[in-house]
């Protein structure tokens, strides 16, 4: 997976994830996601060019939004991919990326 | 899931359910009313489909599931078993045999379906036998046995929905074991509709914590089934995970209190589990505040607490077995004794205790050397230790070798119906262990020689009865150890080896010179040549004239031998002979010159000094008189042409091999050493006389003797001798 990172203005950060997000690639990306929050106040996502999910990827999404609520930081995710929109809709999850992170329960 | 390679575990367990349900057909040839063969049958395919339900294989699925299907007829007693049904279900497990191959491929899904198409035939040949039943046959007994058995008990009130509830906790290395929960849902969305489905992730501990290859991951869901199916279809989707997992099962229309136990047995505290389950259409609000008001008197005095663990850190499964070890069926048990392990973890360990074994020597060479009583005590005790080490891991590898001899039941079988010929299948020392790898490699050359039997060997049963045979062939698989060595056989009834057209056709080929006299074991050893023929006809099972070089080399490549007895009329008795293991061995150290040369000890006979009458007569081998026996003699001085002066004193190693004995003069009887065998590097691998090396306790190397090459040859050259007849450069191996 390739995790692409460019700091914007008023601390927001956006990532970029492409490729594959799965178990062989959840240490990495765990650190590096969790780190562009750490740096920054706002995260924006773009998970359009993510083309394999699993649910490993997408426990760490999950992760990555109640660590923002936490520490009262905003993820945003930008766009969709089918690959992650399969993922979602098989675990009944259609509509939850597309809010703000507080939608989560 | 698709680019992922299929689970290992899968593809050896169907492996051996097939295997049993090829043994259990066979079976049911035999005697068709056989109630545990057919279970045998239907347990194989049940599981099959199962388990490859659950990785996504639908090809396997569609074609298990007929196979199932007609299985049940039989059970239920509306199909009958005969010939053409258990050739039939033959032929289909080794489609599905084929199919699983197809697995271990890069891309398993493209090459299913690419398989696809062959089952297509079969599929329609085996709805022949499925017909009578209906679409709508309420003859499935065990379709709804949950609301049937549980009517009986009144255990208060049920709930309104009529869907299935699954609820399952992962296992924390399920993600990591290769699995997906993801693929779970697939497959039952295969297996019915999931109308609603909420993970939780609330096993997920703070960000730190959280390791990201664990799997924190629940599901509660519901499933309308088309088919009738059973609790146990939706459980055996989780089969793979079962043993880490939680997964609990409840019916349509359970009652309440099934699901207050369920509330209060997961982790997640019961305001957020009701919710869910409420979300999912599982419960109604109203069932959920009844349910939860009955519960204190259900489960007395029980604290809510105790069954509400705190949702983030205390997520760990093992607070909730007992429920999810009950509903496992009990075929699981006999797997319980056997443990599978990856056979490169076996070879690593192989590996160390190799370096363990040249390590101790080591030590015990210092402790020897040195004066201090306690420290040669304690060395020995180690060497002891290590020597049990080393057996035990060795022992780690052995298997028996039934599981291979057992495969030609059906072999001999389908051979024996296509060529006309009834035989009889024996075997013997089934249990007889060898090393895993050796036993892999063993099954072609079996294979050739079982073909060859039955095709070349066994007559006929009109020919048979004219020779007053019995007109049932029989053909024999012995496995047995002989000093040192596993000996495997292949023998058969039949009409032996012709010895005058095995010589004719080599005389022709000019394999062999006309004046040449060789005896009858040199002239079957000729078959083994490559490209060698005598049959007349080429069959399609064999007669092509490969086959035998093959066999041969094969053996050999496992330091090896092939051996044939043969007499007319009477049969042939093909012997492998294997050493016992290919990676330690127990050694006899000699000293020749400056360097050392290990014998493996279990072929050493005895050892004997060369008296000075002897020696003087003898120059380049020769032979002595062993208590009135003619011992022929090899000089290795001569043999690895040795610098230097002989030692004051020789001595004579007497070794055996395939029951001929050679004595082998040495300079120095070093003593018993335990050898770890490092092949030769390529250059080497054809030296004469030379099997491997081996690393001493001072760091030298010494050369590990290769015994069956060195008997040969003293025996030959013995024999030349004697009877000055010409040197014949076939048999020369060397």
């Amino acid at each position: 997976m390739a995790i692409n990172i460019t700091s914007l203005a008023n601390a927001r950060t956006r990532v970029a994830l492409n490729g594959a997000f799965t178990v062989y690639e959840a240490v990495e990306a765990k650190r590096d996601l969790l780190q562009a929050l750490a740096d920054s106040a706002e995260l924006e996502i773009d998970v359009t060019g993510l083309d394999e999910v699993d649910t490993a990827g997408l426990q760490l999404l999950f992760l990555l939004r109640r660590e923002a609520l936490h520490t009262a930081k905003l993820v945003r995710f930008a766009g969709i991919s089918q690959a992650l929109d399969e993922v979602l809709n098989r675990y009944g999850l259609g509509a939850h990326f597309e809010q703000p992170a507080q939608a989560v329960s | 899931m698709s680019h992922e390679p299929a689970p290992h575990s899968f593809v050896a367990e169907s492996r051996e359910l097939l295997r049993e349900m090829e043994d259990a057909l066979l079976t049911l040839e035999q005697s068709p009313r056989d109630s545990e063969a057919v279970n045998a049958v239907f347990r194989a395919m049940h599981t099959i489909k199962g388990s490859a339900g659950v990785f996504g294989f639908e090809v396997i699925v569609e074609f298990a599931h007929v196979m199932e299907s007609v299985t049940d007829e039989i059970r239920a007693g509306r199909v009958e078993v005969d010939d053409v049904l258990v050739a039939l279900l033959l032929t289909c497990g080794d489609h599905v045999s084929v199919l699983v191959d197809c697995l271990e491929s890069q891309d398993p899904n493209a090459r299913l379906e690419a398989a696809r198409p062959d089952g297509a035939d079969l599929l329609r040949q085996l709805s022949c036998y499925c017909v009578q039943t209906p679409e709508g046959s309420p003859a499935e007994p065990q379709a709804g046995p949950e609301a049937t058995v549980d009517d009986l008990d009144s255990r208060g009130d049920r709930v309104a929905c009529d869907g299935w509830h699954v609820s399952v906790r992962f296992g924390a290395d399920v993600l990591r074991n290769g699995m997906d929960p993801l693929s779970f849902v697939r497959y039952l969305s295969t297996v019915g509709e999931v109308t609603a489905i909420v993970p939780m992730f609330d096993a997920m501990p703070e960000a730190q914590a959280m390791d990201p290859q664990a799997c924190y991951v629940g599901l509660e869901l519901q499933l309308r089934l088309q088919d009738p199916a059973s609790r146990q279809d939706i459980e055996e989707a989780f089969e793979y995970v079962r043993d880490d997992s939680v997964v609990r099962v409840l019916a349509p229309h359970a009652p309440i209190a099934d699901y207050i136990d369920l509330i209060r047995n997961l982790p997640e505290s019961p305001d957020r589990l009701g919710s869910c389950l409420v979300a999912c259409g599982a419960l109604t609000p109203d069932e959920l505040a009844q349910g939860l008001l009955l519960a204190p008197g259900r489960i007395p005095e029980q604290p809510a607490p105790d069954a509400a663990p705190n949702e983030t850190s205390d997520s760990d499964t093992p607070a909730i077995p007992a429920v999810a070890n009950a509903p496992k069926p009990d075929h699981k048990s006999t797997n319980g004794r056997y443990m599978r392990v990856h056979s490169r973890k076996l070879d690593e360990l192989i590996d160390l205790v190799g370096e363990l074994v040249i390590a101790s020597a080591g030590v015990s060479l210092c402790a020897r050397r040195a004066t201090d009583e306690d420290l040669r005590e304690a060395a020995a005790a180690m060497s002891r230790l290590v020597e049990e080490v080393r057996d035990g891991a060795l022992a780690l590898r052995m298997v028996p070798i039934g599981e291979t001899f057992n495969r030609f039941n059906r072999v001999v079988h389908d051979l024996g119906r296509d060529l006309g010929k009834d035989v009889d299948l024996v075997i013997s020392g089934a249990d007889t262990e060898l090393d895993k790898s050796m036993v892999e490699k063993l099954s072609d050359p079996l294979m050739h020689l079982v073909r060859n039997a039955l095709d070349h060997g066994i007559e006929a049963p009109s020919e048979r009865l004219l020779q007053g045979k019995a007109k049932r062939g029989k053909l024999q698989l012995n496995a047995f150890h002989e000093t040192g060595s596993i000996v495997v056989e292949v023998a058969d009834d039949g009409a032996g080896l012709d010895r005058d057209r095995i010589l004719s056709r080599a005389l022709h080929t000019g394999l062999v010179q006309p004046e040449q006299s060789l005896s009858d074991a040199e002239v079957f050893q000729l078959i083994m040549e490559p490209g060698f023929t005598t049959a007349q006809a080429v069959t399609n099972v064999s007669g092509r004239g490969i086959g035998m070089d093959v066999v041969r080399r094969n053996i050999e490549s496992l330091r090896g031998s092939v051996t044939i007895e043969s007499a007319p009329g009477q049969g042939t008795i093909v012997a492998l002979r294997l050493p016992l293991t290919l990676a330690i061995i127990d050694g006899f150290l000699v000293g020749l010159g400056g360097s050392s040369f290990v014998v493996p000890l279990e072929m050493v006979v005895e050892c004997l000094e060369l008296g000075a009458q002897d020696r003087a007569r003898i120059h380049q081998g020769g032979y002595v008189n062993l208590r009135g026996e003619v011992l022929p003699l090899l000089r290795l001085r001569e043999v690895f042409d040795t610098r230097g002066e002989p030692a004051k004193r020789e001595n004579v190693v007497v070794v055996q091999y395939a029951g001929q004995q050679a004595g082998l003069v040495v300079d120095a009887l070093l003593g018993e050493f335990q050898t770890v065998i490092k092949p030769l590097g390529k250059l080497f691998e054809r030296l004469a006389g030379v099997s491997g090396s081996t690393i001493l306790g001072t760091g030298e190397v010494a050369l590990i003797l290769d015994v069956q090459a060195l008997v040969e040859r003293a025996v030959r050259s013995e024999a030349t001798r004697t009877a000055s007849a010409g040197a014949h450069r076939v048999l020369e191996r060397l």
